[in-house]
Parts: structure tokens; sequence; C-alpha cells
């Protein structure tokens, strides 16, 4: 299951509303880094399904909600729980970096 | 219990990649853990003019991808994975990534080099004012304040990057005059936009939640710059820390090849009957730039990696085939 995508429109309800919690990827595509964190988000999505919800956000398109959260970096990945922002890893994590975020917020 | 392979290949960038070619067309199935940093240090550029082969340039990223494929064509199995622990103690060379051991006779390393940070107290504005890619974080800094540092290709490219949204960009360089390649120093160089501060160095950074302000240090002394951007491109050092106590590295954490080290007084007899890629253990290949002490480009990391596919080779088959 690939992740889903988020966008300016849909921010509000989609992750800040869930009633679980979201891991946003902020990405560009010009953007190495992001390359090698698109898979691993991709086979997150899947591992996660029904726990947490996994999803990307195009800086480019979306820049509004990329500049209301202050992301001056990409890769910048953030784990949202009841609207609030819980976590943030700046540049590429790797995917044991991205599924310790995950592990925080399942228990 | 082991799963046991004909020739293991560490890192996945230019070295590794082509070292994987070269196995993979000599029918060795090269099992190769390239990290979950696979592409290594060209994934954090745009365009790269100087690989052969690609008259109107490649973007770094791209160049990575086609390498991978081209090994994979020919059979090599590639996976994103760090190794955790290696033990070449023995005839047969083992390597962990987590609980997985893979064991084989021949291993060759080609981790590359990371990022070299000033450690000022900059780690805790990474991406928020500081960053290490500026052609991916270039476009958050639209009419900003911007400083790069360094002296390379890397930061003439880093600071083309950001001159194309902002322009309040400013070269930091502590010695008096560059070591990036002349096309490069000249393209800045010649940009009225992009003043340089010559034999300076950034000596430490402050702000609340963001980098706000950085401090340099000349020769008349220093002073306080406010600065939204700080991009680092300050060279970098060889992932070696997962070799230590199993292959001699040099004083600078490098790791020591016949050829960049040589022992014996006669060189040549390296290049015509030895293993010039061996590093101290036997069967135990290097390649690129973390055993580059000096090129470092990805061409020659791309020629180191072949050359050790072939001594590889060797080693395990008494023959070259590409001869």
């Amino acid at each position: 299951m690939a992740a889903v995508h988020f966008s300016d429109a849909d921010f509000e309800e989609k992750v800040l509303k869930s009633p679980l919690p979201v891991l946003v990827d902020f990405f560009a595509d010009w953007c190495g880094p992001c390359r090698l964190a698109a898979p691993i988000i991709d086979e997150l999505a899947g591992v996660y399904a029904g726990k947490v919800t996994i999803g990307k956000l195009n800086v480019d398109e979306n820049q509004q909600t990329a500049a209301g959260y202050g992301v001056m970096s990409i890769p910048t990945v953030i784990m949202f729980k009841g609207g609030k922002e819980a976590e943030r890893k700046v540049g590429f994590a790797g995917k044991g970096g991205y599924e310790e975020m995950i592990k925080k917020v399942t228990g | 219990m082991a799963e046991a392979r004909n020739v293991i290949v560490i890192g996945g960038a230019s070295a590794g990649y082509t070292a994987a070619i070269y196995l993979a067309r000599a029918t060795l199935s090269p099992l190769v853990l390239a990290g979950e940093n696979a592409g290594g240090q060209l994934m954090y550029t745009s365009e790269v003019e100087n690989f052969p082969g690609f008259s109107k340039g490649i973007k770094g990223p791209e160049l990575m991808a086609e390498m991978r494929a081209q090994a994979e064509r020919f059979g090599a199995e590639i996976q994103n994975v760090n190794v955790t622990k290696i033990d070449f103690s023995g005839e047969i060379k083992k390597v962990w990534v987590g609980e997985t051991e893979y064991s084989s006779r021949a291993v060759i390393l080609a981790l590359g080099a990371m990022g070299r940070m000033l450690l000022v107290g900059e780690e805790k504005f990474l991406g928020r004012g500081v960053s290490t890619c500026a052609v991916c974080d270039a476009a958050f800094f639209k009419d900003k304040t911007t400083f790069v540092v360094g002296g390379g290709d890397a930061a003439m490219e880093d600071a083309l990057a950001l001159v194309r949204f902002t322009n309040k960009v400013t070269l930091i360089h502590r010695k008096d005059e560059l070591r990036a390649s002349k096309i490069m120093q000249k393209r800045v160089l010649e940009d009225k936009k992009i003043p340089v501060l010559w034999g300076t160095e950034v000596i430490g950074v402050t702000g609340e939640n963001k980098l706000e302000k950085i401090r340099i240090k000349d020769k008349d002394g220093e002073k306080e710059l406010p600065a939204d951007g700080l991009f680092l491109a300050i060279g970098h050092i060889p992932a070696t820390d997962i070799l230590k106590g199993q292959v001699e590295l040099d004083n600078h954490e490098y790791l020591v090849t016949k050829m960049t080290a040589p022992r014996e007084t006669n060189n040549q007899a390296i290049w015509l009957n030895d293993y010039p890629t061996q590093t101290s253990v036997s069967g135990v290949f290097g390649a690129g730039d973390m055993v580059d002490i000096r090129y470092r480009q990805a061409i020659t990391a791309a020629g180191m990696g072949a050359m050790a596919a072939l001594d590889a080779e060797k080693f395990l088959t008494g023959t070259t085939s590409s001869y």
C-alpha cells in the first residue's frame, strides 16, 4: 500500500482531525535524499496500516502547510498526534529512524 | 547460520555500484549491502557535469539510479540496508545486518564519506536555518540572507543554487583561495551577487527557535552577522567507523590499501603482481572516497570500484576475465 498524498486543502481534515496518529513526509521532486525516503515511507504505510496514517506532502504544491510548520529543509518528517506535532526528523533518517517515530505513538 | 555468498560489496554509490557491475558481469553474483543512504553524496547534488558519457550532464540521483540498474541487470542483488557488524578475522569474512549473517571469501568496502559539520553548535539548527543540502533546501530561502561555508565544488554549487532564489548569498572560506574546479570558481567569482569573505571562519551560531545570527572571525577580529540560512559544504570524513579494529585505517581514518599506502618499495610490483586495492586484510578490498585521500571524484570512485572488483575476481578465481 502506497502512502497517501496530503495537500493544503485537506491537511486539516485528514491530518489534524485524524483519529489516528499521522506521519507526514514533506518532500519535493528535485530533492535527492527525498527519493531515499519515498520507498521507505510507502513500505511503512503498508506495514502500519490501520494503526498510523502515513502520507506525503509535496512542499512545492503545498507551500502554505510547509511554511506553517516551518519546514526549511527536506525531507522533513513530522508525526502528528491529536492535531499537534509530536516529533519531527529533519534530513533523511533511514527506515530505523522513521519506525522509531511510529513505535513511539503506537506504544 | 551464515548465508554464504561469493563476494559482498558494502556501500552503494559510484564505487560500490561500479564494483557490482564488474563482479556481476564476471558471473560472481555479488550481494551489495548499499546502506540506507544508498547513492551517497551524489544524492545531495543536482547536475553532474564532469561524469564522462553524459554530454548534457546528469542529475546526481539519476546517475546513481542508472548505475544501480546496470548492476542489477547483470544479476547483482542490492539491498538498502546498513551493515551493523563485521568480522574479518578468519578466511571466511562475516558481515551482519542486524540478526542476519552473511559470509564470503572476498569483501569490497566502498562506504564513502559523510558531510563534515563545523561543530560550533550549528547541529541544533539543522532544518531550522542550517542545511547540508542547498540543492534540496534553497527554495525555502527566497529573498533571505544566506551564507555558504566552504571552498570546493560543493560550496560553489550551493552558492549558485541559492542565488537563483535570493540576492543575499555570501560565500565564507577560511583560506584565501578556492580549491573548487576552475569552471565552478569562475561562475561564483564572476557573479556580482555572491560576495566572498576570504580568510574567514564561522565560530558560532545563535537564535531562538531558528538560526538568527552567525559569529565569524577573520584577521581583524570577530563579529556577528544576521543570517537566515547557513549552508555547509566543508568537506567529508570517511565513513570508516564500523571498520575500526578490523582493518588498518590511517591517521585521518581513511581506509588503507596497498595502492594508497604501499609498504614495499617497488610500487610497480604491486600493480603487476599483487592487489593494489587490497586492505590490510587478505580478501578485503577498498574503493572510493573512504580510501581516496586525494581525488574524491565520482569518476575516480567508479574507477577504483572497477579495480577492486577485478582484484576480488582475481583473488577468488585466480584470473581476471577482463584482461
